[in-house]
C-alpha cells in the first residue's frame, strides 16, 4: 500500500506559528473571548496591490500553502484540496451588508466574486498556475478532515503524487456578534477563560490557516505518515468509546500502542464530556490539547494536526500543550480526536516515519 | 434518484416536463427583490411554510430553504433506491451547496439582534448545518460531508462519493447538491451583468446571460457487493470523472476552455473511452457569453468537428448553481434509461465563433455513454460520464 507522507507544513494561528519551530513562545489568553491569528508580513509572498484586495483568509491560505510547499520542495502540486467551515465570510458579509444597507443598489461585484467558499483554493491555484484537481470541503468541523481523506485516497490510488491540503477559516465582526448572541462564544462575565476545568458554556473563538503537503514518498523534510482517518456526523456520548475502539481495531492498533492522544477540548461545558470519555480511555497515555492556544473555529483541528505532526518530527511534547504529566521516550503513533458541539466527530492516526 | 426543481417535484415530473418541453422559468414570486421586473428565474413554487409541511418538520426546526429542498430530494432518492434501513451498511452523505443557509441569513441579518425567535437560524448559514439537518432527518449516521466549489459543486460531490465506494471506504453513499434562490446570488450575478432579462438561450449567438434557479437532487451510489447482495436494479453506472482547474481568472473561463478540456479529457481516460464513444453531452451551457464560448471551444478540442449531440437543460430549470450538476446527473441517467436526448430550448442563431449546434428537438437514439459538464467560479471544471446499466 502506498504511504501518505506529511512533507511540509505551514501555520498561521493565534500563536506566532508563521515562523519559528514549535511553540517556543506562547501567547496565553484568559480574558478575550475572541482571539485573532497573528499575522505575518505578506509582502514576501503576495504583491502589495493584491494584499489590499484579498481577505484575511485568502492571505493566510496563500502564505501557509507557500510555506508548506517550500518545505516539501514542491513548486506545483498535483492537486489542491481545502477545507473551510465558514468560507470567505469576510467578503460574503461585505456583499450581503451592501445589499441590505443600499437596498440592492450601487453594488460592485468584487466581494461577490471573492465570496465563494472555494476562493482560497482557487487563488492558490491561480497563483501557482496549478491546473490539477481542486476541491473545497465545507462541512463544519470535518471540513479539513474531508480534505485529508480525499488526498489520502488519491495518493493511494496513484491519481496524484503531491497534494496540497489545508484548513482555513476567517472571522467577521458580524458573525462573531451573532455567535455571542447564541452563546457559541463565551460570555465576558465568565472570565477567566480556560479550556481545562472550564465551568462555562461556549468557546473562545478564533481563526487560522494550516496547510500541509502530502506525498507518496518520504523526504528529509517528512514529519509523519498519515495512517488512517475517519469521521462521523453525530454520536451520543455513550457511543464515543465504541467509535474510537473500532477505528483502532480496523487499523490493527491497541489503545496501549498510541503514544500520545491529541484532544480537541475547547472548554464548552455542554460538549467537553465527549473528550472526557476519550481521555478516560487513554488515561495511561500522554495527552495533548491545543485549543487554549489556537482558539476554536471550524478548521481548528488542522492546527491540532500541525501540533501532532510536530510532536512526531521533534519527538517531544511542548509543556504548553500537555494535558497530563505522562511522557514517553519515543513517540510512534499519535491519535487525534475532535468534535464540535457534539457533531462532526473525527479520528486521525499518524505515525512516525 | 430524487429531485425537486422548477420543472417538477419528483423524478417523474421532471422527466415529463423535459419530454413535453415544459420550461420552468417564470417571474419571481417568493423573494422580495427590486430586480423582480428585470429578471426571470427557475423557482420552486412552494413557500417555506409549505416545504416545512411537506417534510412535517417540528415547530422549532432551523431548516433553511436550501436544507428543506435537499431533504425533500434526498428522501425521494432513499425511497427510490428502496433502502429500508439507512444504516444497514457503511453509508455516507455528501452534499454540495454554494450559499448554504444564505436565504435565512439575508432575511434575519439585522433582526437577529432584536428578535430572539429567529436566532435558531444563526447556525443555518453554515453549509455544514444544511448537510447535518438532512442527514439527521434521514436518520443517517456515518460519513457526512459537504462540498462547495461554486457551480461545479454537485459534480464534485458525485466524484468524491464514487471514490469512497471504489476504495471500499463506504458501501453506499447519497450524493448531490442543493441551492435555494437568494437575494445574495441574484444581486451577485446581477453585478456581474450575466443575468438575462428574458429566457436564457444557451449556445445562441444572441445569448444574454443566465436565469438563476433553485433545486436539489441526489443519487444513491452503491457498491457492487451491495447491488449483488440485495439484488438491486442499477439505473446507470458512473464510469468516469475528471476535475481540473482553469487557473485563469476567479470568475471568467479561459478563452480556449483549458479547464473544461482537461476535465473532459481526464473523465474519458478514466472511463477508458474514446471521444467517439460519447453519445450525448449534457452541457453546462449557462447561456452567458463567456461560458458557452469557452465550453464550446473545449468540446471542439476534445471531439474535433464531430461532437455528439449536445444540449443544455438550463432553459428548463435555470442555473441552479451548486445543485446544477446533480439535477443534470438525474437528467443524464434519464436520458440513458429512455434513449432520449433533451432539447436545448430557446436556441435560434448559431454562434459565429464555431459550427457547433445544440439539438433543439427531443431526439431518440440508443445511448451508451452520456457526458455531463459543470463549471464554476474559481476555475473549477468538472465532468462526469454516466453509462448504461
Amino acid at each position: 500500500m502506498v504511504k501518505t507522507y506529511i512533507n511540509g507544513v505551514g501555520s498561521i494561528s493565534a500563536q506566532k506559528t508563521f515562523e519559528g519551530d514549535f511553540l517556543e513562545e506562547i501567547i496565553s489568553n484568559e480574558s478575550e473571548n475572541v482571539i485573532y491569528a497573528v499575522q505575518p508580513s505578506y509582502k514576501e509572498v503576495i504583491p502589495p496591490a493584491s494584499i489590499r484586495r484579498m481577505s484575511k483568509g485568502v492571505k493566510m491560505g496563500i502564505f501557509t500553502s507557500n510555506k508548506a510547499l517550500k518545505e516539501a520542495c514542491i513548486e506545483v502540486p498535483d492537486a489542491i484540496i481545502t477545507g473551510t467551515g465558514m468560507g470567505c465570510v469576510e467578503d460574503s458579509d461585505k456583499f450581503l451588508k451592501a445589499i441590505l444597507d443600499n437596498k440592492e443598489q450601487f453594488l460592485t461585484p468584487t466581494s461577490f466574486i471573492q465570496s465563494t467558499h472555494n476562493t482560497v483554493g482557487a487563488q492558490i491555484a491561480l497563483g501557482l498556475q496549478c491546473k490539477g484537481y481542486n476541491f473545497t470541503y465545507v462541512n463544519g468541523a470535518v471540513s479539513f478532515e474531508s480534505a485529508l481523506l480525499d488526498a489520502k485516497l488519491q495518493l493511494e490510488t496513484s491519481e496524484a503524487n503531491a497534494i496540497l491540503v489545508g484548513g482555513i477559516d476567517e472571522t467577521t465582526q458580524h458573525t462573531l456578534d451573532l455567535y455571542r448572541l447564541v452563546n457559541f462564544i463565551k460570555n465576558e462575565k465568565d472570565q477567566p477563560f480556560s479550556v481545562l476545568n472550564s465551568n462555562s458554556k461556549g468557546v473562545v473563538f478564533s481563526e487560522g490557516s494550516n496547510f500541509f503537503v502530502l506525498e507518496n514518498q518520504q523526504k528529509t523534510s517528512s514529519y509523519a505518515t498519515l495512517e488512517a482517518i475517519n469521521f462521523f456526523n453525530e454520536l451520543k456520548i455513550s457511543e464515543v468509546g465504541e467509535f474510537i475502539c473500532s477505528f483502532l481495531d480496523s487499523n490493527g492498533i491497541k489503545i496501549e500502542t498510541i503514544d500520545a492522544i491529541v484532544l480537541g477540548n475547547n472548554g464548552d461545558t455542554q460538549f467537553d464530556d465527549y473528550y472526557t470519555i476519550a481521555s478516560t480511555l487513554f488515561s495511561k497515555t500522554p495527552q495533548v490539547y491545543y485549543k487554549h492556544l489556537s482558539g476554536e473555529y471550524n478548521t481548528a483541528s488542522s492546527f491540532g494536526f500541525w501540533v501532532a505532526s510536530k510532536i512526531l518530527k521533534n519527538q517531544l511534547i511542548p509543556s504548553a500543550v500537555k494535558m497530563n504529566d505522562l511522557t514517553k521516550d519515543n513517540y510512534t503513533y499519535v491519535l487525534l480526536y475532535n468534535q464540535y458541539r457534539g457533531k462532526d466527530h473525527s479520528l486521525i492516526l499518524i505515525k512516525k516515519c | 434518484m430524487g429531485i425537486i426543481s422548477a420543472i417538477g417535484n419528483t423524478v417523474e415530473e421532471n422527466y415529463n416536463a423535459l419530454i413535453s418541453g415544459k420550461m420552468g422559468i417564470t417571474d419571481i414570486e417568493y423573494i422580495d427583490t427590486i430586480h423582480k421586473n428585470e429578471i426571470k428565474v427557475g423557482e420552486i413554487k412552494f413557500t417555506n411554510q409549505q416545504l416545512e409541511q411537506l417534510l412535517q418538520l417540528p415547530q422549532d426546526n432551523n431548516f433553511s430553504r436550501t436544507a428543506m429542498l435537499a431533504t425533500i430530494a434526498a428522501k425521494q432518492a432513499v425511497e427510490n433506491a428502496k433502502i429500508q434501513d439507512i444504516n444497514e451498511c457503511k453509508t455516507g452523505f455528501i452534499s454540495a451547496t454554494s450559499v448554504g443557509g444564505m436565504d435565512m441569513t439575508e432575511r434575519f441579518y439585522y433582526e437577529y439582534f432584536d428578535n430572539e425567535s429567529c436566532r435558531k437560524y444563526i447556525k443555518s448559514q453554515d453549509a455544514g448545518d444544511t448537510t447535518h439537518n438532512t442527514a439527521h432527518y434521514l436518520g443517517l449516521k456515518g460519513l457526512v460531508t459537504a462540498i462547495s466549489t461554486a457551480c461545479s459543486s454537485a459534480a464534485n460531490a458525485i466524484m468524491m462519493g464514487a471514490k469512497l465506494i471504489e476504495t471500499g471506504q463506504l458501501d453506499r453513499v447519497i450524493v448531490g447538491g442543493t441551492d435555494a434562490l437568494s437575494k445574495f446570488t441574484i444581486n451577485g450575478f446581477k453585478t456581474l451583468m450575466i443575468l438575462s432579462d428574458t429566457y436564457n438561450t444557451p449556445f445562441d449567438n444572441n445569448r444574454k446571460g443566465l436565469n438563476l434557479g433553485e433545486a436539489a437532487a441526489y443519487l444513491v451510489l452503491e457498491s457492487e457487493n451491495i447491488v449483488k447482495k440485495n439484488n438491486k436494479q442499477v439505473l446507470a453506472y458512473i464510469t468516469g470523472f475528471g476535475n481540473a482547474n482553469d487557473a485563469f481568472h476567479q470568475t471568467a473561463s479561459s478563452e480556449n476552455g483549458e479547464g473544461a478540456f482537461l476535465a473532459m479529457q481526464k473523465a474519458l481516460k478514466m472511463a477508458n473511452l474514446d471521444p467517439s464513444d460519447i453519445d450525448y453531452i449534457n452541457a453546462h451551457g449557462t447561456a452567458t457569453p463567456n461560458n458557452d464560448l469557452s465550453e464550446g471551444r473545449a468540446i471542439i478540442r476534445i471531439f474535433n468537428e464531430d461532437a455528439p449531440e449536445f444540449s443544455s437543460t438550463k432553459p428548463f430549470t435555470g442555473h441552479t448553481l451548486a445543485a446544477a450538476a446533480a439535477i443534470e446527473a438525474v437528467y443524464s441517467v434519464l436520458a440513458l434509461q429512455n434513449d432520449i436526448m433533451f432539447p436545448n430550448k430557446n436556441f435560434q442563431t448559431p454562434m459565429e465563433e464555431f459550427n457547433l449546434r445544440p439539438i433543439t428537438k427531443l431526439t431518440q437514439k440508443p445511448l451508451q455513454h452520456v457526458l455531463s459538464n459543470s463549471f464554476g467560479f474559481g476555475g473549477n471544471c468538472s465532468t462526469v460520464i454516466f453509462s448504461k446499466s
